[in-house]
C-alpha cells in the first residue's frame, strides 16, 4: 500500500501541517481488510450510521422540545402536528432507536459467533460493551422525554432499582430524582444527559475503531491474514458493500417509519404522564425486555442456610443479576478458553451459540409478560441458563471440544472451492 | 470422555429447545380479569398502504363529536384551522370557530376575558381541569379524544367496538349504579353511558344516523385527529420505498461489478 | 440483474460500468438532498406559528396625536393616530431627497392612521417616539437610539445609517375602529 499522494496544492499544504488526509486515506481508503468478510460484517458500519441518524434527528427535535413536566407532552404533539416534517423527524428518531439496537445486537451476536472478542481484540470487545451500556442509558433517558405514562413509570421503576443498594440506596434515588419522586428536575437532567451521552458514545466509538484498526477486522474463518493476498483495500470493496447494506437497512427502516411507526412503541405512552395512576402493565421498550426478565426472575431472598439471616434481598438480587448479565460480557475474552475463534470450526459451540440466542429471545418474550406463573419460572430457568452459558459452558467447551481443522490461510479454502456457509464475499476466486 | 460430554450437551440443547418452544407457545392465559377483550377488526377507508381518510365520513364524525361527545370530552391538540383537512374552506372554519368562546387576556386593564374563537385557537376544553371534570361527572374523568385511537392498543378498532359494544349484562352480573356493561371495555364496567342513540344527529348528506354509522364516522374523525399526518406519511412512504428499492438494486449491481475482479 | 460472469475487465463492459456508477451516485445524491430538505424545513415557522399571523386591534381609545404599540408575529407594530400637521408634513416632503423614496399615500390606507412594524431597518432595534416624552428625532417621527437613525412622520428614513423606511405590514380596517394587521 502506497502512501497518500495528492496533486491539489491546498490539500498538500494542509496535509503537511495536519496529516488528516493521509490518516483518512490510510484508515478508510487503503485500509487492508480481509477479503472474505460476509454480510454479517455490515452491521458495524450500519451501527455508526444509525448513531449519526439519531444524533442529527435528535438535535432537530431538541430545538422544538420543551423539557418541562407541564409542556413536554404537548411540545411533542406540537412536533407531530405543527412543525414542518416534525412527525417524520420524530418517527425516524423513535424507530431509529429500535433499529439501532437491532443492528447493534446483530453486531454483538456476530462477534459472539466468530469469536471476535478473542486475543488480540479484547479491548475492542470491551469498548463495544461500554458502547452498549451507554446506548442503554441514553435510550432509557430518551424514552422519558415525551412524558407519557410509560415514560414516567419506566423512569420511576428503573430509578427505584437503585433503592435496592443497602444503606445508601434511598439517598441515591432521591439524588437521581432531585426530589422525592420523578418530577421536573428529573426530566430536566434526563434531557441534559440524553443530549450529552450520544457524544460520549461517539468518543468511545472512535476508541472502538482505533482498537479495531490496530489488528484489523476478524473474519468468518477466524484466522489471521497471512499476507497481502488475504486482504483487499477497504475502498472501494467494502465501501460499496456497506452502501448496499445501508440500502437494504433503509428499506426496512422506511417500511416501519412510514407504515408502522408506532408498532414498536406502546400505546400508553400517548397518555400524558400521571403520577397518581400506574398503567396496569408496565413494560420497557423491546430492547430491554431480556434484561427486564432477568431483573424480575429473582423472586427469592438469598440467606445463609438454616440461620434465616438474609444476605441479599430479592430486590437487590434482581438488580445484581441484571447488571451482572452485562458485566459478565467484559470477562468473555477470558471465559471462553477455546483457542479457535470462529464458530465454523467449533461443532459443539455452534449448537450452544444458537441455544443462547433462543434463550435471549425467550427472555425477551418473558419480559413482556406479566410477572406471574408460569412466566417467572421460565424466566428463572432462562436466566440461569444465560449465566451457565458464560460461566460454565464456555470455559469447559474450550477444553473438551475438538475443533475442526483450520484452513492454513484465508485464501486457501476459497481456492479449494470449499466456501462453507459462504456469503457473497467468500465465493470462489479466479486468482489468489 | 468428550463423547459423553457431547451427549450431555446434546441433551441439554434439546431440552433448551423444547423449553424455548414451550415458552413460545405458552397459552396467553394472562388475559385475566381486567385485561383487554379480543377486539374485532373492521374495514377502514384509511387502512392499508394507500388508505386515505374518507372526507364525508370525517365531516359526519366531526358533527357527531360536536353534538354528542364534546360536552364531556375535549379535543385539546386540535385547532380549528386543522379542520381544513376535513374539506372545510376558510370561511366555514371561521364560522365553526366563532361558535366557541375561548379564554384570553389579560386585557389593558389586567382582566382575563372571553372572546370568540378564531381558526388559530384550539378546541376549548369542556372542563376547566381534571378535578372539575370529576366533580361534574360523578368521579369519572372523560379522557381527551385527540389521541384516543393512538393511546389504546388497536385503538381504531377498539374505539368502534366500544361505541357499539353496549349490551345487556350477562345473567348473574350485577352492574353498579352509574356504570354500564360494555362487551369490549376492559373489565366490562364502564362509567360512560351509551353515548350514541339511533337518529341522535341529523346528517346533512342524508346518511341514516344508525349507531353503527355514527360510531364508524366518529372513529374515522378521531383517527384523523390522532394522526393528521397519516396521508402525507403514507404518500411519502410509497415514494421513499420505491426510490430505495431502485437505489439498492443499483448499489447491488455496482457492488457486483466492483467485486467481479476479486472473485 | 447485471451479468458479471464474463468478468468485469472486458473493454466492452466499461460504458455499462460507468453508467451504473453514475446512476447510483446520482440517485444517492438525490436521496441525500431529499433527506436534507425536511430537516432544514423543520426549522422554518411551524403551522401554529403561521396561524397566528394576524392580530386584531381596537382603535377606539387612541386619540389624535397618540400612538399605541401592538404585537404582531412577536414584533412591535406602531399604530399612530396622526395629527393634521403630521399628515401635511409627511405629504409635503420632496421624494427626491428621500433615501428610500415612497409617497406617504402609499404607506397609509387612511391618512390619519400610520401602521408599521416598529423595527429600525438598520440592525433591528426598536426606535423611540411612541410615548409623549420620547425623542422623536429631527423629523418629528421616530429616533433609533442604537445608531442614530431618524424617521419622519411617515416612518421614512431621513438621516442615519438605516437603509430603508420602516416596513408597512399588510393591514386592513374592518370598520372605523377595528384594524387587522397581517
Amino acid at each position: 500500500m502506497s502512501g497518500f499522494q495528492s496533486d491539489n496544492a491546498v490539500v498538500k499544504w494542509i496535509d503537511h501541517r495536519l496529516p488528516i488526509f493521509t490518516y483518512m486515506n490510510h484508515e478508510l481508503n487503503e485500509y487492508p481488510t480481509p477479503r472474505n468478510l460476509s454480510y454479517m460484517w455490515n452491521f458495524g458500519s450500519l451501527a455508526g450510521i444509525a448513531l449519526v441518524i439519531m444524533i442529527v434527528t435528535g438535535i432537530l427535535l431538541a430545538m422544538q422540545y420543551t423539557p418541562h413536566v407541564d409542556h413536554a407532552f404537548a411540545s411533542v404533539e406540537r412536533i407531530m402536528r405543527d412543525v414542518n416534517y416534525g412527525w417524520l423527524i420524530r418517527y425516524v428518531h423513535m424507530n431509529g432507536a429500535s433499529f439501532f439496537f437491532i443492528v447493534v445486537y446483530i453486531h454483538i451476536f456476530r462477534g459472539l459467533y466468530y469469536g471476535s472478542y478473542k486475543a488480540p481484540r479484547e479491548i475492542l470487545w470491551m469498548l463495544g460493551v461500554i458502547i452498549m451500556l451507554l446506548m442503554m442509558a441514553t435510550a432509557f433517558m430518551g424514552y422519558v422525554l415525551p412524558w407519557g405514562q410509560m415514560s414516567f413509570w419506566g423512569a420511576t421503576v428503573i430509578t427505584n432499582l437503585f433503592s435496592a443498594i443497602p444503606l445508601v440506596g434511598e439517598g441515591i434515588v432521591t439524588w437521581l430524582w432531585g426530589g422525592f419522586s420523578v418530577d421536573n428536575p428529573t426530566l430536566n437532567r434526563f434531557f441534559a444527559l440524553h443530549y450529552l451521552l450520544p457524544f460520549v458514545i461517539v468518543g468511545v466509538v472512535f476508541l472502538h475503531l482505533w482498537a479495531l484498526h490496530r489488528f484489523g477486522s476478524n473474519n468468518p474463518l477466524g484466522i489471521d491474514a497471512k499476507g497481502p493476498q488475504d486482504k483487499i483495500p477497504f475502498n472501494p470493496y467494502y465501501t460499496v458493500k456497506d452502501a448496499f447494506g445501508l440500502g437494504v437497512f433503509l428499506i426496512f427502516f422506511a417500511a416501519f417509519v412510514f407504515f408502522a411507526p408506532n408498532y414498536m412503541g406502546h400505546p400508553d405512552n400517548y397518555i400524558e404522564a400521571n403520577p397518581l395512576v400506574t398503567p396496569p402493565h408496565i413494560v420497557p421498550e423491546w430492547y430491554f425486555l431480556p434484561f427486564y426478565a432477568m431483573l424480575r426472575a429473582v423472586t427469592f431472598d438469598i440467606s445463609i442456610p438454616f440461620t434465616g439471616i438474609i444476605l441479599i434481598e430479592a430486590k437487590l438480587g434482581g438488580v445484581i443479576v441484571m447488571f451482572a448479565s452485562i458485566i459478565i460480557l467484559f470477562f468473555l475474552p477470558w471465559l471462553d478458553s477455546s483457542p479457535v475463534r470462529s464458530g465454523r470450526f467449533r461443532p459443539t459451540f455452534k449448537w450452544f451459540f444458537w441455544i443462547l440466542a433462543i434463550d435471549l429471545v425467550a427472555l425477551g418474550y418473558l419480559g413482556s409478560k406479566p410477572a406471574e406463573q408460569p412466566y417467572v419460572a421460565f424466566a428463572q430457568i432462562a436466566t440461569a441458563y444465560y449465566f451457565f452459558h458464560f460461566l460454565i459452558l464456555l470455559p469447559l467447551l474450550g477444553k473438551l471440544e475438538r475443533p475442526k481443522p483450520l484452513p492454513t490461510s484465508i485464501s486457501e479454502p476459497v481456492l479449494k472451492g470449499g466456501g462453507m456457509m459462504a456469503g457473497a464475499a467468500a465465493k470462489p476466486m479466479e486468482k489468489p | 470422555m468428550p463423547k459423553a460430554m457431547m451427549k450431555t450437551f446434546g441433551a441439554a440443547a434439546i431440552a433448551a429447545s423444547i423449553l424455548g418452544a414451550a415458552i413460545a407457545t405458552a397459552p396467553r392465559s394472562a388475559q385475566a380479569a381486567g385485561e383487554a377483550v379480543p377486539i374485532p377488526s373492521y374495514d377502514w377507508s384509511f387502512s392499508g398502504i394507500f388508505g386515505t381518510f374518507d372526507r364525508a365520513a370525517m365531516q359526519r364524525g366531526f358533527q357527531v363529536y360536536t353534538e354528542v361527545c364534546a360536552s364531556c370530552h375535549g379535543l385539546e391538540y386540535i385547532a380549528f384551522r386543522n379542520l381544513a383537512a376535513l374539506g372545510y374552506d376558510e370561511d366555514q372554519i371561521k364560522a365553526i370557530a366563532a361558535t366557541y368562546t375561548v379564554g384570553d387576556g389579560p386585557d389593558d386593564f389586567g382582566e382575563m376575558f372571553e372572546r370568540e374563537a378564531i381558526p388559530a385557537d384550539r378546541f376549548p376544553p369542556p372542563f376547566a381541569n381534571e378535578n372539575a371534570a370529576r366533580a361534574a361527572m360523578g368521579g369519572a374523568y372523560p379522557p381527551d379524544l385527540s389521541l384516543m385511537t393512538k393511546k389504546r392498543a388497536n385503538g381504531v378498532n377498539y374505539l368502534h367496538a366500544l361505541l357499539i359494544g353496549y349490551e345487556d349484562p350477562p345473567a348473574g352480573v350485577e352492574v353498579p349504579e352509574g356504570q354500564y356493561w360494555n362487551a369490549y371495555f376492559p373489565g366490562h364496567l364502564i362509567s360512560m353511558p351509551p353515548p350514541l342513540l339511533e337518529d341522535q344527529v341529523e346528517f346533512s348528506d342524508g346518511t341514516p344516523a344508525t349507531v353503527e354509522q355514527m360510531s364508524s364516522d366518529l372513529t374515522t374523525f378521531l383517527a384523523w385527529a390522532a394522526e393528521p399526518m397519516m396521508e402525507e406519511r403514507k404518500r411519502m412512504g410509497v415514494k421513499a420505498l420505491l426510490f430505495l428499492l431502485v437505489l439498492t438494486a443499483l448499489l447491488y449491481a455496482v457492488k457486483r461489478k466492483i467485486w467481479a475482479d476479486i472473485h | 440483474m447485471v451479468d458479471t460472469a464474463h468478468g468485469g475487465k472486458d473493454e466492452a463492459d466499461q460504458p455499462k460500468r460507468d453508467f451504473l456508477f453514475l446512476a447510483a451516485g446520482a440517485m444517492g445524491a438525490i436521496g441525500t438532498a431529499a433527506v436534507v430538505w425536511p430537516m432544514i424545513d423543520s426549522l422554518n415557522p411551524s403551522a401554529d406559528v403561521l396561524a397566528l399571523a394576524s392580530t386584531e386591534v381596537d382603535l377606539s381609545p387612541v386619540e389624535v396625536g397618540q400612538a399605541i404599540t401592538v404585537t404582531w408575529r412577536g414584533k412591535p407594530v406602531f399604530v399612530r393616530h396622526r395629527t393634521e400637521a403630521e399628515i401635511d408634513e409627511a405629504g409635503a416632503v420632496d421624494l427626491a431627497e428621500l433615501r428610500d423614496p415612497q409617497p406617504d399615500s402609499e404607506r397609509t390606507q387612511k391618512p390619519e392612521w400610520l401602521v408599521m412594524v416598529g423595527i429600525c431597518t438598520h440592525l433591528g432595534c426598536i426606535p423611540l417616539g411612541q410615548k409623549p416624552g420620547d425623542p422623536k428625532g429631527e423629523y418629528g417621527g421616530w429616533f433609533c437610539p442604537c445608531h442614530g437613525s431618524h424617521y419622519d412622520t411617515s416612518g421614512r428614513i431621513r438621516k442615519g445609517p438605516a437603509p430603508e423606511n420602516m416596513l408597512v405590514p399588510t393591514h386592513d380596517f374592518i370598520d372605523d375602529t377595528t384594524l387587522v394587521v397581517g
